[in-house]
C-alpha cells in the first residue's frame, strides 16, 4: 500500500533522514520505533507530504506522491495524528471531527464517519459539544485519532498516540488502534513505548540517527538483543 | 451637563462602531495569515472614496452603493494578494511580519499618492438627502446617517460571526488560526484559506470606508491613523474573538469622545494610545481574549 524509497529529508542545514526505505501493506500494523531524535516525526512529515524530501520518494498504491501537496495527500486516503494530538483547542469536540471530514468525498459521508467514530470513542459523543480544550488528555488523544478517521483514511499514521498517558489509558488506546485495524485501516504507528508496540504490530522498523538500522516481526525485534538494551531496559 | 455626556457618549457609540469594523478586517487578517498589514487603513480608504466617486458619478445612494463598493475592495484583495502577499505565505512568522510591514508601508505610500492625484487632498464626505436628518431622544441627537452605519456595522461583524462559526469554511479558518500545520492534515488548501480571509478583510475595511465617507469625512492621507485605530483596537478586544473586537472598538471610540468633550479633541489619539499601552501591559491577551484562541 505504501512504499517509502531511498528517502533523504532535513531542515535547513540539518539532515535529519538517510535513505529511509519502509513499506506497510494493505491491512498491517506496521511500527516505527527508535530513540529520541531518530526522526520518527520526520519521516511521517514525509509521508503526509509536510515535508518534502530532498531525494527518493513516496508512492501509495504504486502513485507517487512527490507533486501532491499536503492536503491532497489526505484526500488520496492518508490521515496524520500528529504528536501530541493538535486538536483545535478552540473549537468544540464536534467541530474538531467535522474538519476531520474536510474533503469533498469524506464530506458526504461525514454524519456515516461520525457514527463510526462515536462507535469506537463513546466518549466523544458524550462530550461533543464541549470545547475541546476542556478534555482529559485521554479524551484529547481519543479526539485526535478520531479527528484523523473522519477522513476515512486507507492509512493511519500515529505518531506516539500513547505519550503522556496513563498505563491504562495507553492499554485502552492500543485497544482502540486495534480495533481500528479490524475495521480495515492500515495503520503506520510511531511509540517510544516499545515494548507494547512491539506486542501489538505484526511488523516493525528500528530507526536510529536518521537511518533504518533493523526490521522484522514484532516478536522478533522484542528478542533482540539491540532492541532490548536500547529501549526496553533490563528486563 | 448631563446632555452633552449622554451626546458624547452617543457619538462615541456610533464611531466606535467603526472603529469596530475597521479592527476586525486586520484582525482577521493577521489572526489567519500572521500578515501585519499597515496598509489596511489605505483599504478603508479606498472604500470610501469608491463609495464616494460611485455617488458623485452616478448618484447612486451610499448605502445602496456598498456591494459595489465590496465588489471593488474584493478585486484589489484579490490583486494585492496574488501580486505581493501570497508569496510571504511560506516564511516563519517573525519574518513574515517584518515582510509586511515592508511590503505594508509601501502600498500605503502609493494609494495614498494615487488618491491625491484622482481627488485632491481635500477632505470629501457624501452629502446626501437625508444627511442633516436626526431623531432626537431626551434631548440627546441620533444622526440617522450615524445610525444607519452603526446597525450595518452590527450587522456586518453578526454576518461574519455565523460565517466563522456555522459555514465548513468558517471552522476551517478557526481551525488555520489556531494550527495551520494541524489544518493542513484534516485536508484544509490553507492558501486558500489565507487568501480569502485576505480578500474578506479587505471587503469589511471598505464597508467601513464608505460608512466613514457618509457619516464623516475622507482624505488620502486618513488610512495611517485608521491603521493605527484598527491596531489599537485589535489589541483591546483580544485576537480571535469578533464580539470582543466590538466591543473594543466602542471602548475606544466613547472614551475618545468623552476626553475630546472634557479636556479637548487634541488628546484624543494620546489618550488612545494610552489605552492600548495600559492593555498591552496589564492584560496582553486584550479585555476579552482568552489565551486559547
Ligand atoms: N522543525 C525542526 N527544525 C529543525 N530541526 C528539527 C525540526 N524537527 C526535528 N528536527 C531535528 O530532526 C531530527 C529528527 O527529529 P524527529 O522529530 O523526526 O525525531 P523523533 O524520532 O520524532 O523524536 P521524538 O521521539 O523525540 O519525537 C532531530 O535531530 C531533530 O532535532
Ligand atoms: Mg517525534
Amino acid at each position: 500500500m505504501l512504499t517509502v524509497e531511498e528517502i533523504d529529508a532535513g531542515y535547513k542545514d540539518l539532515q535529519a533522514l538517510w535513505g529511509i526505505s519502509l513499506a506497510v501493506n494493505e491491512g498491517e500494523i506496521v511500527a516505527l520505533v527508535g530513540p529520541n531524535g531518530a526522526g520518527k516525526t520526520t519521516t511521517l512529515r514525509v509521508i503526509s507530504g509536510l515535508l518534502k524530501p530532498s531525494a527518493g520518494c513516496v508512492l501509495l498504491r504504486g502513485r507517487s506522491l512527490a507533486k501532491e501537496p499536503a492536503h491532497r495527500i489526505v484526500e488520496l486516503g492518508i490521515s496524520q495524528v500528529p504528536e501530541g494530538g493538535r486538536i483545535f483547542t478552540g473549537l468544540t469536540v464536534l467541530e474538531n471531527l467535522e474538519l476531520g471530514a474536510f474533503g469533498s468525498n469524506a464530506r458526504k459521508v461525514k454524519d456515516q464517519s461520525l457514527q463510526w467514530v462515536f462507535g469506537i470513542f463513546s466518549r466523544l459523543e458524550e462530550r461533543q459539544r464541549q470545547r475541546a480544550g476542556t478534555l482529559s488528555g485521554g479524551e484529547r488523544q481519543m479526539l485526535a485519532i478520531g479527528r484523523a478517521l473522519m477522513s476515512k483514511p486507507g492509512l493511519l499514521l500515529l505518531d506516539e498516540p500513547s505519550f503522556g498517558l496513563a498505563p491504562l489509558l495507553v492499554e485502552q488506546i492500543f485497544q482502540m488502534i486495534t480495533e481500528i485495524n479490524r475495521q480495515g485501516v492500515t495503520i503506520l504507528l510511531v511509540e517510544q513505548n516499545v515494548r507494547a508496540a512491539l506486542e501489538l504490530t505484526q511488523r516493525a522498523y528500528v530507526i536510529e540517527n536518521g537511518r533504518i538500522v533493523g526490521q522484522g516481526s514484532g516478536e522478533a525485534l522484542l528478542s533482540f538483543e539491540s532492541v532490548r538494551s536500547a529501549y526496553l531496559g533490563s528486563s | 451637563m448631563l446632555g452633552p455626556i449622554a451626546q458624547n457618549l452617543v457619538f462615541g457609540i456610533m464611531v466606535g462602531g467603526l472603529y469596530g469594523l475597521a479592527a476586525v478586517g486586520l484582525s482577521l487578517v493577521f489572526g489567519v495569515t500572521k500578515f501585519l498589514n499597515v496598509a489596511h487603513g489605505e483599504l478603508l480608504m479606498l472604500g470610501g472614496y469608491a463609495g464616494f466617486w460611485i455617488f458623485t458619478l452616478w448618484g447612486v445612494d451610499p448605502f445602496l452603493s456598498l456591494p459595489l463598493v465590496v465588489v471593488c475592495l474584493v478585486l484589489i484583495g484579490l490583486v494585492l494578494y496574488k501580486l505581493l502577499f501570497a508569496r510571504m505565505v511560506k516564511l516563519t512568522e517573525e519574518n513574515k511580519i517584518k515582510n509586511t510591514l515592508l511590503v505594508g508601508f509601501g502600498l500605503s505610500l502609493v494609494f495614498q499618492n494615487m488618491a491625491l492625484r484622482l481627488w485632491s487632498a481635500d477632505d470629501r464626505g457624501i452629502t446626501t438627502a437625508y444627511s442633516g436628518q436626526a431623531l432626537t431622544l431626551f434631548g440627546v441627537r441620533f444622526p440617522v446617517v450615524r445610525l444607519a452605519s452603526l446597525a450595518i456595522a452590527v450587522v456586518t461583524l453578526l454576518l461574519l460571526d455565523l460565517f466563522l462559526h456555522r459555514t465548513y469554511t468558517g471552522k476551517a479558518i478557526r481551525a488555520t488560526v489556531q494550527d495551520w500545520e494541524a489544518a493542513t492534515l484534516m485536508g484544509i488548501d490553507i492558501h486558500r484559506v489565507y487568501l480569502l480571509s485576505f480578500v474578506v478583510g479587505a471587503a469589511v475595511a471598505g464597508i467601513a470606508g464608505a460608512l466613514v465617507s457618509v457619516g464623516y469625512s475622507i482624505e488620502p492621507a486618513m488610512g495611517l491613523e485608521w491603521t493605527l485605530i484598527a491596531l489599537i483596537v485589535m489589541v483591546l478586544g483580544g485576537l480571535g474573538s469578533i464580539v470582543g473586537t466590538f466591543v473594543g472598538g466602542l471602548v475606544l471610540g466613547v472614551t475618545q469622545s468623552l476626553t475630546s468633550y472634557w479636556i479637548g479633541g487634541t488628546y484624543r489619539e494620546i489618550v488612545a494610545l494610552l489605552i492600548f499601552l495600559v492593555v498591552l501591559v496589564f492584560r496582553p491577551q486584550g479585555l476579552f481574549g482568552s489565551k486559547e484562541g
